[in-house]
């Protein structure tokens, strides 16, 4: 991935709540946070419930103004945005912010008049399916049809950066790639996207970078296949289909750790082996096998996915 | 299709300033104009109330019609400044649409401002309605107080819409829907607003509510024709009060 311009950095930004003076004291809620999100790719924040993603997205678009630390936002702070500033970023929140008493056609012919040059609202309505519910109130419309307006809205005044906060929360698998495939056509388009996600497929299948958060700091960031790529915190994974029945004696024989793979222990099992760090390590394997006389019917090796490093990270 | 292709054929601009002020005005009048509970409070009942209080006479030996209709004025401006304005932006900061539209090139300024428009837009509305109905009616203002009347009713305007948005920016949606309803119905009635208060002794402290300032004001201009500038004062400190208030404690979220 060329790595273009940065459209977004945040540099050792903290959030507190609270007064000293209070009773409840301060709590910190971003404890230092580096981030970096570049035009024309999809950076995924992701991170345990109450880690800190709102916060770090609410202080990126400039809604929160961090106790420390600086934002810049396409080279400005967000916090002290103009219109011009405003109107070169789209904000999806997480709750929506929809108004309940109007339909998505007034809304967003409302939003798209706050631009200079909006996103036709034809179009957009297209690619999102909305045309059967565009003249319906928003109240009335399903969470997943709200989604849909409120991307549209963050959309409406063509951004060069777009902040989503739970695109596809509530979404049916069609909406979802409806909803992927526009996404892909942004960041194709050279928009910078800034997304937060609890769905870990997700992040893995639409991101180009990825920014573990956890207790308010970045533990672990990188594209994919940097923080899936082998390392001594977590070796390969091998995962073999048994011909037979394994028994316990020979388990307890196994070389390395062996642990059914999610099924039953039947002919055809699966098993997976943790902590082969060496050629050795599959030596020893093999040589148990044979002691044991079985050849195994299939046999893998299993690159760590997002959600591995996810719950590596989580677990400490 | 065609467009959307391309979708950086010049960076993102926001509309001239002006313009986007104005059409976020038009876009809440619309709303509010369009909401069955905000007619009711803006309109119906301060129509009911000219109405009613004139049939029953309950102000027959203070001048009749032409104590009522200024009276009523200020109640319709209270119910769209205060009431309307504090309920609908109290549901507006709940579903996190007060943080959406600050993000948009609107901004917490333009946001402002565009309320402020469309406050002055329903108020418009609401002195057509009701001024031609107490017309109708026999009210016959003093020509030369029309402009105070006017003036008193914009300052009203601006103290009470500070103060419905310092509600609805500092406690829940529900708390400000059942105070701003409250407060409008006690200051209408026992107020000031309407009913004019007593002006010697301890009461006269009563003449500082913004409700008996607003009432006082429209009646002074209407009736004698004279500048009410004690009462533009009042309500002009409450709007400084409640915005120095709202700098400090207004939450959009």
């Amino acid at each position: 991935m060329p790595s273009s311009t940065p459209c977004l950095t945040l540099t050792q930004v903290r959030y507190a709540v609270g007064s000293a003076r209070s009773a409840a004291g301060v709590t910190e809620i971003l404890a230092g946070v580096d981030l970096t999100a570049r035009r024309g790719e999809v950076t995924a924040v992701i991170g345990p419930n109450g880690a800190g993603k709102t916060t770090t997205l609410g202080c990126a678009q400039g809604l929160l103004r961090p106790s420390a630390g600086t934002v810049r936002l396409l080279g400005a702070d967000p916090y002290r945005a103009d219109a011009r500033l405003r109107a070169r970023v789209g904000v999806m929140l997480q709750d929506g912010g929809l108004p309940q008493a109007v339909t998505p056609a007034v809304l967003l012919g409302h939003v798209a008049r706050l631009h200079a040059d909006p996103w036709p609202l034809p179009d957009l309505v297209e690619r999102l399916d909305m045309s059967r519910f565009l003249t319906t109130g928003i109240r009335r419309l399903s969470g997943g049809q709200r989604q849909r307006v409120a991307l549209a809205a963050a959309l409406i005044g063509r951004p060069e950066v777009v902040f989503l906060d739970e695109p596809s929360a509530g979404l049916d698998p069609e909406s979802r790639q409806m909803v992927f495939e526009l996404i892909e056509h942004l960041r194709s388009a050279g928009i910078g996207i800034v997304l937060t996600t609890h769905l870990l497929q997700e992040a893995q299948q639409l991101a180009d970078s990825v920014f573990i958060l956890k207790d308010g700091t970045v533990v672990r960031h990188g594209t994919i296949s940097e923080l899936t790529a082998e390392s001594q915190t977590r070796p390969a994974r091998l995962v073999f289909a048994a011909s037979r029945r394994l028994s316990e004696a020979e388990l307890a024989a196994a070389p390395l750790a062996v642990e059914l793979d999610g099924e039953l222990n039947r002919p055809g099992a699966r098993w997976a082996v943790t902590g082969l760090t060496s050629p050795q390590d599959l030596g020893r394997l093999a040589a148990w096998w044979e002691q044991i006389g079985m050849m195994p019917a299939e046999m893998t090796f299993e690159s760590r996915t997002l959600e591995d490093v996810f719950w590596e990270v989580s677990a400490r | 299709m065609s467009r959307a292709a391309d979708l950086s054929p010049q960076p993102s601009a926001p509309a001239p300033a002006l313009r986007r002020v104005l059409a976020h005005g038009r876009y809440e009048t619309r709303n509010t104009l369009r909401n069955g509970e905000q007619l009711l409070v803006s309109i119906v009942l301060p129509l009911l109330v000219l109405i009613g209080i004139h049939r029953l006479g309950l102000l027959a030996g203070s001048g009749g019609i032409d104590a009522v209709a200024p009276g009523v004025l200020a109640l319709a401006v209270m119910a769209s400044a205060f009431t309307g304005q504090g309920i609908a932006t109290g549901f507006e900061r709940q579903y996190g649409v007060l943080a959406y539209l600050a993000t948009t090139p609107l901004g917490p300024t333009g946001l402002i401002l565009g309320k402020a428009v469309a406050v002055l837009s329903v108020i418009v509305v609401q002195v057509l309605v009701l001024g031609s109905t107490a017309w109708a009616l026999g009210w016959s203002p003093s020509p030369a107080g029309l402009l105070w009347l006017g003036i008193g009713l914009v300052t009203g305007a601006c103290a009470f819409t500070a103060l419905g948005l310092l509600l609805a920016g500092t406690v829940r949606a529900e708390a400000t829907l059942a105070i701003t309803n409250l407060a409008w119905v006690l200051m209408g009635a026992a107020g000031g607003a309407v009913f004019p208060l007593h002006h010697e002794g301890p009461a006269g402290v009563l003449l500082l509510l913004p409700s008996a300032a607003l009432g006082e004001a429209a009646r002074t201009a209407s009736a004698e024709g004279s500048a009410p500038l004690v009462e533009i004062l009042i309500l002009a400190g409450w709007a400084v009060a409640a915005v120095l208030a709202a700098r400090r404690w207004f939450r959009w979220r």
